[in-house]
C-alpha cells in the first residue's frame, strides 16, 4: 500500500486516497500528426525496471494531479512534484542520479 | 494419557469452571484454558484425521503453529472451520467438532487412504490425474472432492459483525513477549507513538515458562510492571489478542484483532482489522520449535517439547504420565525437567548429539533422568496413541536396540526465528550454520517509502534465542529504529535476563541420520498435508530442485498452517537428497497473513446496506414509495417503470409511452451528469473536448455534443447550455458525470494549465425533473411564474426565473421526441417541485415514467443512447453523426485518430434502423446479422448486429437498431438474424427514425 | 419554504451523536487564491481571510474552507446564498474566477463525542491523530468508498460533508461505525 505526498496540498495520502493515471510527460499529438507520432502519443509507454515517472491523482483528497518519480522494483519515491511540468525538476534528477547512478536519465 | 495435574497451571483459573463440548461429548475445562489444553486435561489425544490419508492426528503444539488440532467451531450463522485448538480460547458452551473424519473421528472410513498410500506418491494427483481426459470430471474429481479438504464451508450467511481500523504510529511492534515490552519501553519513553500488538491474551512470551530471570527476579515480575509503565503512558497503545498479520508496501501492515471470540456473549465485531502504517515496523515474534523426522512422529502424543512444557506450566496439564523425549539441543531438556517436577516420569532423554555436558543437561541427570547420547528414536509405536518408542543410534540405520514405554512422546528439533513479517515486504535471510536457522539479514531489508529499511527484528525472532541476549538485542533493535525517525533514545534503564546457557545445538535432519526407505516413508514433515521425507526425497530423485517447485510437487508447507514447523525440516531434506547446503537450496516465499484471518475481517463493515454506496436522487424515495421498479445505471438506482397493481413490467412500460406520447409523462432526470466550464477560454476547450463546435453557442441556447477519447471512439454525449459569455454548462450521461468532470480537469491540470478555464462538477446540486408530451407546457403554465410558451422559450433554449415559486431553470430539449421541459431546480426543492407537477397535471393525467420508457421513446425516434450503440469501439461517423463533427474546427480531442486507415474504412459497421419483416417480432438483445457464408474458422460470418431493439407502442411493431456492414448503402435490403433458437428472423433495414422525423411533435 | 436536506433531519446516538446540520448555504469558490480580489470579496462575505492552506476559517458570519490550491468553499446562511453570490460574482467581475451555489449538492453532518477520531477511523485512511489534524483543519479523504471532508470545530466535535446522493449511506455508515460495543479506545 503506498504512500505519496501530494505537492499540491501537502498532505502524506494513502495509495487508496488517490489514482494512478499512468506515464507522466507524454507529448500530445493531435490534428496533423503523422502516423508514428500517433502511434506513440496513444500506444507507446515506457515499462521501465527502476526509475520511473508517474501521473498521480489525489482523488479523494485536493482532486489535483501530480506527478512521482518512482523505483518500480524497490517502491522507492524519489519525489512529487507539479503535474504542470514539462519535465521533471533538475533537483530531483539529480537525487535520482546520485541514489541510482546506474539509471540512464529521464527519457521523454 | 494426558490429563490435568492436580496443582499448577499459571494462566488457569481452578474455581471457574467452564463447560464445552468436543463431537458432541460435553467436557469441562477451566477459565483460562485453550480449547487444546481442555481437551488434553480431559484424555482427548486423537483430535483429528489428516488430509490425505486420513491418519489419527492429535495435538503437536501450542501455538498458532498447530497443524493438526483443527476444529470446527459454532453453529449455523456462527459456525467456523479449521479453527485451531490451541489458540481458541475455551468459553462457556464452546461447541467444537472434529473435521476430516467420516463416519466418526474413531472410526474413519477415509483412514484406508492410509493403507493405499503406496499408491499416493509426491505429485499424486499431477501423475495420476492425466490420462485419460474424461475420467477426471467423472471418476478422479468427484472422488477427491469427497475425500479430501479440511472441514466444510459454512452454509449460512456469517452473523458477526467486522470492521476496520486505520492508525498510523511511529513505531508498530510485533510480539508481546519480554523483547516486545522491552523494546515498547524504549519507545515508548522517548514519546514515540507506539502500538504494540500481541497475539494471544497473554503478555510476556514464554520467559515465564523458560524459568527466566529479569533482574535477578522471577520474569512475571518484570513483565507485570513492564505494563503497567506501558499502560501509563498516553502515546503507547497495548493490544491482546491482536495478531501481526502482514507488513506490506511503505510501512503498511495489519493487524487482526479477536474482540468476541473468546466470549461469544459480548455485543460488537467479532474481528477488527487493524490497517497500521507505521515508520517503523519492529518484529519480536519469537521462535518456532521444529519436529524431530523419525518415524511414527505423527503418532498422537508425539509432541514439540516447549508445547509439552506449556500445558504443564501454563495450563497445568500432563500430556503424558511417562515421556521419552527426543532432542538436539540443551532448550528441550527444560521440558524434562518440567516433567518431573509435576511428578511425572521422564522414561529417557534421547539426545542425538554424542556430546552433552551443559547447564541444563546436567540438571537432568542430576535429578535421575536416564539420558543417553548419541541416540534416536527408531520408530514410535502405537497407532490411534503412542504406547512406548524403539530407540537406535543416531549414526546408524534405525536397527532396534531397546523398546521404551512411554504415553508421550516430546520432541525438539531447535528453534526457527519468526521471520514472516521481515520477509512479507521482501526482507531477505541468511542461514546461520551454528544454530541451525535461517535469520533476517539487517543489510537486505524490506524498503519503504524513503529507500531505507523500515522494518527490523529484534530479540529471539532475531536468532537471539537465550533470553539474555534476545532482551538487549530487542532494546538496541529498537534504539536503532528510533534514531531513523528521528528520536534520540535516554540511556536505558539496565535490564539484566538470565536463564541457564545452553549448549550449541547439532543439525539433526533425519532421525536416524541413515534411515532406511521403509523408516523414511512412516516420518512425517507435515503433518497437515501427509508429506513424508520419502516424499521429498522422491521430488528430488525426479528432478526437483527448486524448493518452490517442490512445495506444489509434494504439498509441503501448504494449506492452513503453510508450513510453520515443516518448512525448514523439508528444506533440509530437500538440500540433503540434492547434496547441496541449505542456503543454496532457499526458502519459499512467506506471504501475508502470517496465520490465516477470518474472511469477515477482510470484508469489514461492507455488508447489508453498507456493502456499495447507491446514489440516491432527491425523489428517489418518491420512486420506491410509488412503485418505481428500480435498475442500477452507474451507481444511481432509476426506476425502469412504475408498476401498478395487477400489472406486468411490460405492461406498466407501454402505459408510459402511451400516456407520454398521448398526454404528458414526469421523468426524474436528476442522475443526468452536470458540468459548469468557466473562464475565458471556456469555449476554446470545450472546442477541443466536443467533436462540434460550442465556443459559437450563444447565450441562452443549448447544443447536442459529443466527446471522443483522442483513441477516437465516442466516450459521452449530452446537451450544453451557454449560461453566459464565459460560462457553460454540459450535460453529461447518468454514468459519466464523475468520468467526465476528471477528464475535463485532467486536461486543464496536465496538458493545457495555461488555459483559464475553471470547471466545476454541480450534477447533485440539482433535481432535474422532466415534464413531457403534448401537455407539458399546460402543466408549466398551470404552476405559473414563467413564460414557457414556444416564443419565451423555444426548442434548444433555456431561461431562468421561477416555476410555482420554486427557482428554476428550464431547457426547452427532448430525448423523446415529444414537447419537453427539463426543469433544474435546487436539490433541496426537487420533492416538492415534483409534488407540484404531479398535482398539476392531474387533469392531464400525468403519469411518471421510467427508464425503459425513456429508452423506447428515444429509439423510436433514432437518437443514440452511450452504452447501446457505442460500446468503446465504435466512433461517431458510425452512428451517421457526421454532422456533430466540426470540419472547421483545427483541432479536437480524437479528431487525428477518426483518420486513421481503420477507422476511416467504408466497411465499418454502420448504424441503420431494422424492422423485422414480422412487426410481433422483437429482435433479441445482442443478436447478430449474418450473410449466409461461412468463415474459415467454420464460423457464420457476422455483417453487424443490433444494438437497440424494442417493441414500440406508439407504432405497434417491434424497432430497432443496429451496425451493419455498409448498412446506409443497403436501405430496403432484408437480411437475416440468426437466434440462439435456431430461427432466422429476417429485418429490412430502414432509416434509424422510425417516428415524427420532421420533428413536428418537439417543435411547438 | 420547500427546501429539505439530503438526510432529511435524521441523527443517531452511540459512541458518538450523528445528526443533520440542516440547510447550509455553501458555495464553491475557484480562482487565484492569492489574489486581493479574492481575498477582498472573501472578508466581505464571510468576515474571514483566505485561509491558510487545508484550514478552515469563522466568524459569526460564516466561514471559509482551503479545498484545494485554487478552491475555497465559502459558507454562509441557506438563505442568504443567492445574495452572497450575487455580492461576489460583481466584485469579481473581469477577475478569472468561477463561483457556484452547490449547497443543495452537499450533506453536513454534525459530530459530536470525544470519539469522533476514533470512529472515522475505521474507514478513512487519513491519519486522525490531533497532532496531524488539529481543530480547524480540514481533512479531504475517503470514508469507506466515498469522499467526504470534514474539520473538527472543538475537541468533541467535527462537521463532515459529503455528497447529496450518498448522504444516506454515510449516515448509515456512521451509524455502525460509532455504534456501541465497538468502541476502539485509540485516539
Amino acid at each position: 500500500m503506498l504512500n505519496f505526498r501530494c505537492p499540491n496540498c501537502e498532505i502524506t495520502a494513502d495509495e487508496t486516497d488517490l489514482h494512478c493515471d499512468g506515464q507522466a510527460h507524454i507529448e500530445r499529438f493531435g490534428a496533423g500528426a503523422s502516423d508514428d507520432d500517433l502511434e506513440t502519443y496513444l500506444f507507446m509507454r515506457h515499462n521501465p525496471k527502476g526509475v520511473h515517472f508517474e501521473r498521480w491523482r489525489h482523488v479523494f483528497g485536493c482532486g489535483k494531479w501530480f506527478n512521482a518519480a518512482r523505483c518500480t522494483v524497490t517502491l522507492e519515491v524519489f519525489g512529487t512534484y507539479s503535474a504542470q511540468s514539462l519535465v521533471p525538476p533538475k533537483s530531483l534528477i539529480n537525487k535520482i542520479k546520485k541514489k541510482r547512478p546506474e539509471w540512464e536519465g529521464f527519457v521523454k | 494419557m494426558s490429563t490435568r495435574l492436580s496443582s499448577g497451571g499459571r494462566l488457569i483459573d481452578r474455581t471457574k469452571l467452564v463447560e464445552f463440548s468436543f463431537d458432541g461429548k460435553r467436557l469441562t475445562g477451566f477459565k483460562g484454558d485453550t480449547l487444546a489444553s481442555a481437551l488434553l486435561a480431559n484424555g482427548q489425544t486423537l483430535v483429528g484425521r489428516s488430509f490425505k490419508y486420513h491418519r489419527p492426528r492429535g495435538i503437536v503444539a501450542s501455538g498458532p503453529e498447530e497443524p493438526n488440532a483443527l476444529v470446527g467451531l459454532g453453529e449455523g450463522g456462527k459456525f467456523e472451520p479449521n479453527q485451531r485448538a490451541t489458540t481458541t480460547e475455551l468459553f462457556n458452551g464452546l461447541n467444537a467438532k472434529s473435521q476430516n473424519a467420516w463416519p466418526s473421528l474413531e472410526f474413519d472410513i477415509g483412514g484406508v487412504n492410509r493403507i493405499m498410500s503406496p499408491i499416493f506418491p509426491a505429485g499424486f494427483y499431477y501423475k495420476t490425474f492425466m490420462f485419460p481426459r474424461f475420467a477426471w470430471k467423472h471418476m478422479f474429481e468427484p472422488f477427491i472432492r469427497k475425500a479430501a479438504g479440511l472441514g466444510a464451508a459454512p452454509t449460512e450467511k456469517d452473523d458477526d459483525k467486522y470492521e476496520y481500523f486505520y492508525a498510523h504510529v511511529d513505531v508498530l511492534i510485533v510480539g508481546g513477549g519480554t523483547s516486545g515490552l522491552a523494546a515498547a519501553l524504549e519507545a515508548g519513553r522517548v514519546g514515540a507513538k507506539v502500538l504494540v500488538l500481541e497475539q494471544t491474551n497473554t503478555w510476556g512470551g514464554r520467559a515465564p515458562v523458560d524459568d527466566v530471570l529479569i533482574n535477578e527476579k522471577n520474569s512475571s515480575k518484570w513483565i507485570k510492571n513492564a505494563l503497567s509503565e506501558l499502560k501509563k503512558m498516553p502515546n503507547v497503545t497495548l493490544r491482546a489478542r491482536t495478531m501481526g498479520a502482514g507488513v506490506y508496501d511503505h510501512g503498511w501492515a495489519t493487524g487482526y484483532e479477536c474482540l468476541t471470540d473468546h466470549s461469544p456473549e459480548k455485543y460488537g465485531p467479532r474481528h477488527r482489522l487493524w490497517r497500521i502504517r507505521a515508520k517503523r515496523i519492529i518484529t519480536t515474534t519469537g521462535a518456532i520449535e521444529r519436529p524431530l523426522s523419525f518415524a511414527g512422529n505423527d503418532i498422537p502424543a508425539v509432541m514439540l517439547a516447549g508445547a509439552v512444557r506449556d500445558y504443564i506450566i501454563d495450563y497445568g496439564t500432563s500430556c503424558g504420565d511417562v515421556m521419552v523425549l527426543a532432542a538436539n539441543n540443551d532448550d528441550a531438556y527444560r521440558t524434562a525437567i518440567a516433567q518431573v517436577q509435576a511428578g511425572l516420569k521422564v522414561a529417557a532423554i534421547l539426545d542425538a548429539r554424542v556430546s552433552v555436558e551443559g547447564a541444563l543437561p546436567n540438571q537432568a541427570r542430576k535429578m535421575g533422568i536416564r539420558v543417553e547420547t548419541g541416540m534416536a528414536i527408531s520408530k514410535v509405536k502405537g497407532s490411534k496413541k503412542v504406547t512406548g518408542v524403539s530407540i537406535c543410534l543416531q549414526a546408524g540405520e534405525g536397527v532396534p536396540l531397546e523398546e521404551i514405554k512411554c504415553d508421550v512422546v516430546a520432541m525438539s528439533g531447535g528453534w526457527s526465528p519468526i521471520v514472516h513479517l521481515w520477509s512479507h515486504c521482501g526482507g531477505k535471510l541468511n542461514w546461520d550454520a551454528n544454530q541451525a536457522m535461517f535469520r533476517p539479514d539487517p543489510e537486505r531489508p524490506p524498503l519503504g517509502a524513503d529507500g531505507t529499511g523500515f522494518v527490523v527484528v529484534g530479540g529471539t525472532a532475531n536468532g537471539c534465542l537465550d533470553a539474555k541476549s534476545s532482551m538487549q538485542d530487542a532494546i538496541s533493535q529498537c534504539r536503532k529504529a528510533l534514531k531513523e525517525i528521528g528520536y534520540k533514545p535516554k540511556a536505558s534503564i539496565p535490564l539484566k535476563a538470565f536463564a541457564e546457557p545452553e549448549a550449541p545445538i547439532e543439525q539433526i535432519w533425519q532421525m536416524p541420520q541413515g534411515m532406511s526407505i521403509k523408516l523414511q516413508a512412516k516420518t512425517f514433515l507435515d503433518y497437515q498435508n501427509d508429506v513424508k521425507v520419502s516424499d521429498v526425497r522422491l521430488a528430488a530423485l525426479e528432478g526437483y530442485e527448486s524448493v518452490e517447485h517442490t512445495k506444489r510437487y509434494t504439498t509441503l508447507g501448504m494449506a492452513t498452517d503453510q508450513g510453520k514447523l515443516s518448512n525448514i525440516n523439508g528444506l533440509a531434506i530437500l538440500a540433503d537428497s540434492l547434496n547441496a547446503d541449505i542456503p543454496n537450496v532457499g526458502t519459499t516465499t512467506f506471504r501475508p497473513p502470517y496465520h490465516p484471518i477470518s474472511m469477515g475481517s477482510i470484508v469489514g463493515d461492507a455488508r447489508g446496506k453498507l456493502f456499495k454506496p447507491i446514489r440516491k436522487t432527491p425523489i428517489h424515495q418518491w420512486i420506491e414509495d410509488n412503485g418505481g421498479f428500480f435498475e442500477p445505471v452507474a451507481d444511481w438506482r432509476r426506476p425502469y417503470c412504475y408498476q401498478r397493481d395487477g400489472e406486468s413490467v411490460q405492461e406498466a412500460v407501454t402505459r408510459e409511452i402511451l400516456n407520454t406520447r398521448n398526454s404528458v409523462g414526469l421523468l426524474d432526470a436528476s442522475t443526468l451528469g452536470k458540468i459548469v466550464v468557466k473562464g475565458p477560454d471556456a469555449g476554446k476547450f470545450l472546442d477541443m473536448l466536443y467533436t462540434n463546435m460550442m465556443s459559437n453557442l450563444k447565450v441562452g441556447r443549448c447544443r447536442y455534443g459529443l466527446m471522443c477519447t483522442e483513441n477516437g471512439f465516442l466516450t459521452d454525449d449530452g446537451v450544453v447550455a451557454r449560461l453566459d459569455e464565459e460560462t457553460f454548462l454540459c450535460h453529461t450521461t447518468s454514468g459519466g458525470s464523475d468520468r467526465i468532470h476528471t477528464w475535463m480537469e485532467e486536461w486543464l491540470q496536465t496538458e493545457w494549465w495555461d488555459w483559464k478555464v475553471y470547471t466545476a462538477n454541480v450534477t447533485e446540486q440539482y433535481a432535474q425533473i422532466a415534464v413531457v408530451g403534448p401537455n407539458a407546457r399546460k402543466v408549466l403554465e398551470k404552476l405559473g411564474g414563467m413564460d414557457v410558451s414556444a416564443e419565451a422559450l423555444p426548442f434548444m433554449s433555456f431561461v431562468e426565473g421561477k416555476i410555482g415559486g420554486i427557482k428554476a431553470r428550464p431547457f426547452r430539449i427532448s430525448f423523446s421526441g415529444e414537447l419537453s421541459y427539463e426543469i433544474a431546480v435546487p436539490a433541496s426543492d426537487g420533492q416538492a417541485f415534483w409534488d407540484m407537477c404531479m398535482e398539476a397535471g392531474v387533469e392531464y393525467g400525468i403519469q411518471p415514467y421510467g427508464t425503459e420508457c425513456l429508452h423506447v421513446m428515444r429509439a423510436e425516434k433514432g437518437f443514440i443512447m452511450i452504452g447501446d450503440e457505442t460500446d468503446g469501439t465504435v466512433i461517431p461517423q458510425d452512428l451517421n453523426l457526421q454532422w456533430a463533427i466540426s470540419k472547421k474546427k483545427d483541432d479536437f480531442l480524437g479528431k487525428r485518430a477518426h483518420l486513421r486507415s481503420n477507422m476511416a474504412d467504408p466497411s465499418r459497421w454502420k448504424l441503420v434502423g431494422l424492422k423485422t419483416i414480422d412487426p410481433e417480432v422483437v429482435i433479441p438483445d445482442g443478436a447478430y446479422a449474418t450473410d449466409g457464408t461461412v468463415r474459415e474458422n467454420g464460423v457464420k460470418n457476422m455483417i453487424g448486429r443490433v444494438t437497440s431493439t424494442y417493441f414500440s407502442p406508439t407504432l405497434g411493431r417491434s424497432i430497432a437498431m443496429g451496425l451493419i456492414e455498409f448498412g446506409p448503402d443497403r436501405m430496403g435490403e432484408i437480411i437475416d438474424f440468426p437466434t440462439l433458437e435456431g430461427e432466422i428472423i429476417k429485418v429490412k433495414i430502414c432509416d434509424q427514425v422510425f417516428l415524427d422525423p420532421e420533428g413536428v411533435r418537439q417543435n411547438v | 419554504m420547500f427546501s429539505v436536506t439530503g438526510l432529511n433531519g435524521a441523527s443517531s446516538n452511540g459512541s458518538i451523536n450523528v445528526k443533520d446540520a440542516g440547510l447550509i448555504g455553501m458555495i464553491t469558490l475557484r480562482g487565484d487564491l492569492k489574489s486581493d480580489a479574492i481575498a477582498k470579496v472573501i472578508k466581505v462575505v464571510t468576515g474571514t481571510n483566505i485561509p491558510d492552506q487545508r484550514q478552515c476559517v469563522f466568524t459569526s458570519k460564516g466561514a471559509t474552507a482551503w479545498m484545494s490550491p485554487d478552491e475555497l468553499l465559502v459558507m454562509v446562511d441557506y438563505e442568504s446564498v443567492d445574495a452572497t453570490i450575487a455580492k461576489m460574482e460583481k466584485s469579481l467581475q473581469g477577475v478569472h474566477s468561477l463561483i457556484v451555489n452547490v449547497s443543495d449538492a452537499r450533506a453536513v453532518f454534525e459530530l459530536t463525542g470525544s470519539s469522533i477520531r476514533d470512529v472515522i477511523s475505521k474507514g478513512s485512511p487519513a491519519d486522525m491523530s490531533s497532532k496531524i489534524l488539529p481543530v480547524g483543519e480540514v481533512r479531504r479523504t475517503r470514508i469507506a468508498q466515498l469522499a467526504v471532508a470534514f474539520w473538527f470545530t472543538s475537541d468533541t466535535t467535527a462537521r463532515l460533508v459529503c455528497f447529496r446522493s450518498v448522504a444516506g449511506y454515510v449516515m448509515d455508515w456512521l451509524e455502525n461505525a460509532s455504534e456501541k460495543g465497538s468502541e476502539v479506545g485509540f485516539h
